[in-house]
């Protein structure tokens, strides 16, 4: 009795998915999979075109690029997110929630008013280059560029790397890193041999958290790329507001939807190798 | 009598200001098994923190092996400790958990073999090597954890409450088990235990604790027929704690009666408390007692009947296999050696 009462209350759920993610798949996948005037349904027919149009050069190279900044950005994540994390989950308990804040407040602004932020700041003429001029060194020119890219990147996306690490190191169980000194573990020892393993489920949490927003961007590159950076993310928007194919532009979605997909199935790998006290996010 | 492996001299620890530990001279002895016993907040755990290197004390020194091991991080003493709630590194399967120490010590790979082999058939775990930890049940978590601490061979093995989380008759197996472990390997144990019948049951020496003070040190027999004042007499086992006058040497008033007992070494007419075991009192008839009461409740204990009397201004506790109705007027039946006398309020 209960558990079919239960079971009502995810049906407006399951509706909602159905219509808002179910559909719009299949539609997607529909329209990757013909050729035609979309207005027009009786011109609609088969075809393979839009999927072979991708490995076109020009279309290859993009894909790569985005994989690429994705790749570089997550790893940058990583390093410089982990002992923030680390440092978040071990410091006194009221300086704990400050550190905290510092990471949560930018996700609560908006993401293109911080993405602007960014422009104003590496921009030709902005704030960076001002104050380099000011103390008499050369200007840099990072905008627009891969560099700024990546910054941007990183900048949107590292509090998303830190809180499910922090999330699993706050876990651990004091006493068994006691245990580990214990046993003759010095604290480097302890954190190689214990802690970084214990918070494996994190890591593979905050890399999928990283990765699959920076592979798919569009702003950040458009943005901060001026236009030059165009990433896969920016074909898909391309194809949809500027040159209305919308069956090429359903193709490379299903293509970075499946190259997501591979992705995240090796990293759940991962996280099922080492299923015990972590927090899956995603 | 053995050599001292591990002595605390004035040892002090505080929290924020609150006292934990408060000035305890203690000693341990080459294989012995000790227990530091008292109820929660006593101090023991902070005590045994401190041998472990987990805590540092802030007044007094510690001394193993002679050598000052104040602040000697955990990792550099030859100690290891079963933790209460076994603190398993659960990425790693029974095999790796026991490895742990041996490895980090970079002892050859057979030899670790070879070790955790005789360790598993200690703990009577044999095929469990490539088990996960979180797959096992309470008690053979229990002894991972000994066998991983075990097996770094420590000079002393510390254990704190480790069976705590394990039922009744678990507990009791592994009481058993762990001191056939103590005696086979012959090394020291220091035991913490809020449990006053596990400390009787398992210990050499048996170091009661309250507030941070050690109330009395002394084998299980002794703390049990011999308390040295009221906390340890209430503590250990059921007992009947009366106010009583020494008006001499072996000779105490209580309940309004003089009564002959083995104690002496008080002054005239000293306020004492005066302890007998409810075991050691005799229901006979109301004539032949020395004190005449009458039965106010009684309850069925499985051995024995729990009866409390009320008779010479005090209710006392009796615990008897020949049962009394409530309302029942019965005499009271000790013997001499049954009064054991303790100063008032030490």
């Amino acid at each position: 009795m209960k558990k079919n009462r239960a079971k009502i209350l995810a049906y407006p759920y399951m509706v909602w998915m159905i219509i808002f993610i179910v559909i719009p798949l299949f539609l997607v996948l529909f329209y990757s999979l013909t050729k035609g005037n979309i207005h027009d349904p009786s011109s609609l027919s088969f075809s393979l075109e839009s999927y072979a149009r991708v490995f076109d050069r020009n279309y290859l190279t993009s894909i790569v690029k985005s994989f690429k900044l994705a790749f570089i950005s997550t790893l940058l994540c990583f390093f410089l997110g982990y002992p923030v994390a680390l440092i978040i989950a071990t410091i006194k308990a009221k300086y704990k929630n400050i550190l905290l804040m510092f990471f949560l407040v930018p996700i609560w602004m908006n993401f293109l008013l911080r993405t602007y932020a960014w422009m104003s700041i590496l921009s030709p003429n902005g704030f960076l280059n001002r104050l380099l001029s000011f103390l008499g060194l050369p200007a840099l020119s990072i905008m627009p560029g891969q560099t700024a890219v990546l910054l941007g990147m990183i900048y949107n996306f590292l509090p998303f790397m830190v809180l499910p690490i922090y999330t699993v190191l706050s876990k651990i169980d004091k006493s068994v890193l006691e245990a580990a000194s214990d046993l003759g573990a010095n604290k480097i020892g302890t954190f190689f041999k214990v802690i970084l393993p214990l918070s494996v489920p994190g890591i593979v949490s905050g890399i999928t958290m990283v990765f699959m927003p920076a592979v798919s961007t569009f702003v950040i590159s458009r943005l901060l790329g001026g236009g030059k950076e165009s990433l896969i993310g920016n074909l898909i928007e391309e194809q949809f507001s500027l040159y209305r194919d919308w069956h090429f532009g359903s193709a490379l979605s299903i293509i970075l939807m499946i190259v997501i997909l591979i992705s995240m199935a090796v990293m759940s790998r991962f996280e099922s190798d080492n299923d015990n006290g972590g927090a899956p996010i995603w | 009598m053995s050599k001292k492996i591990i002595e605390l001299n004035n040892v002090t620890k505080r929290y924020n200001g609150v006292t934990a530990v408060n000035n305890i001279n203690l000693y341990i002895r080459e294989n012995e098994f000790i227990t530091l016993l008292g109820p929660s907040g006593c101090g023991k755990t902070t005590t045994l923190r401190m041998i472990g290197g987990f805590e540092e004390p802030d007044e007094g020194d510690i001394f193993f092996d002679g050598v000052r091991i104040n602040d000697v991080p955990p990792y550099k003493r030859n100690i290891n400790t079963v933790f209460q709630r076994y603190a398993l590194f659960t990425h790693l399967n029974v095999y790796e958990n026991i490895a742990f120490g041996l490895k980090i010590k970079k002892i050859p790979r057979d030899e670790i073999d070879k070790r955790i082999k005789h360790m598993l058939k200690l703990v009577d775990l044999e095929g469990f090597e490539g088990r996960h930890v979180d797959s096992l049940s309470g008690g053979q978590q229990q002894r991972v954890a000994i066998a991983r601490a075990l097996v770094c061979e420590p000079k002393v093995l510390l254990l704190d409450e480790p069976l705590g989380a394990l039922d009744l008759k678990l507990r009791k197996e592994m009481q058993i088990e762990l001191m056939n472990m103590q005696k086979n390997v012959g090394i020291t144990f220091i035991y913490v235990t809020h449990d006053q019948e596990e400390a009787l049951t398992m210990s050499d020496t048996v170091v009661v604790m309250n507030n941070g003070v050690i109330q009395q040190v002394g084998t299980p027999v002794d703390i049990y027929n011999e308390p040295k004042n009221r906390f340890v007499a209430d503590f250990i086992g059921e007992s009947n704690i009366i106010e009583g006058i020494m008006h001499e040497d072996y000779l105490v008033e209580f309940s309004g009666q003089k009564f002959k007992c083995l104690d002496k070494g008080f002054n005239q007419n000293e306020p004492v408390d005066v302890v007998i075991r409810p075991e050691d009192i005799e229901l006979t008839a109301p004539e032949k007692g020395l004190i005449q009461g009458v039965v106010t409740s009684v309850v069925f204990k499985g051995v024995h009947y729990e009866m409390m009397v009320e008779g010479g201004g005090f209710e006392y506790m009796i615990q008897s296999t020949d049962m009394q109705p409530v309302g029942a007027n019965v005499g009271l039946m000790f013997e001499p050696e049954d009064i054991h006398v303790m100063k008032r309020g030490s």
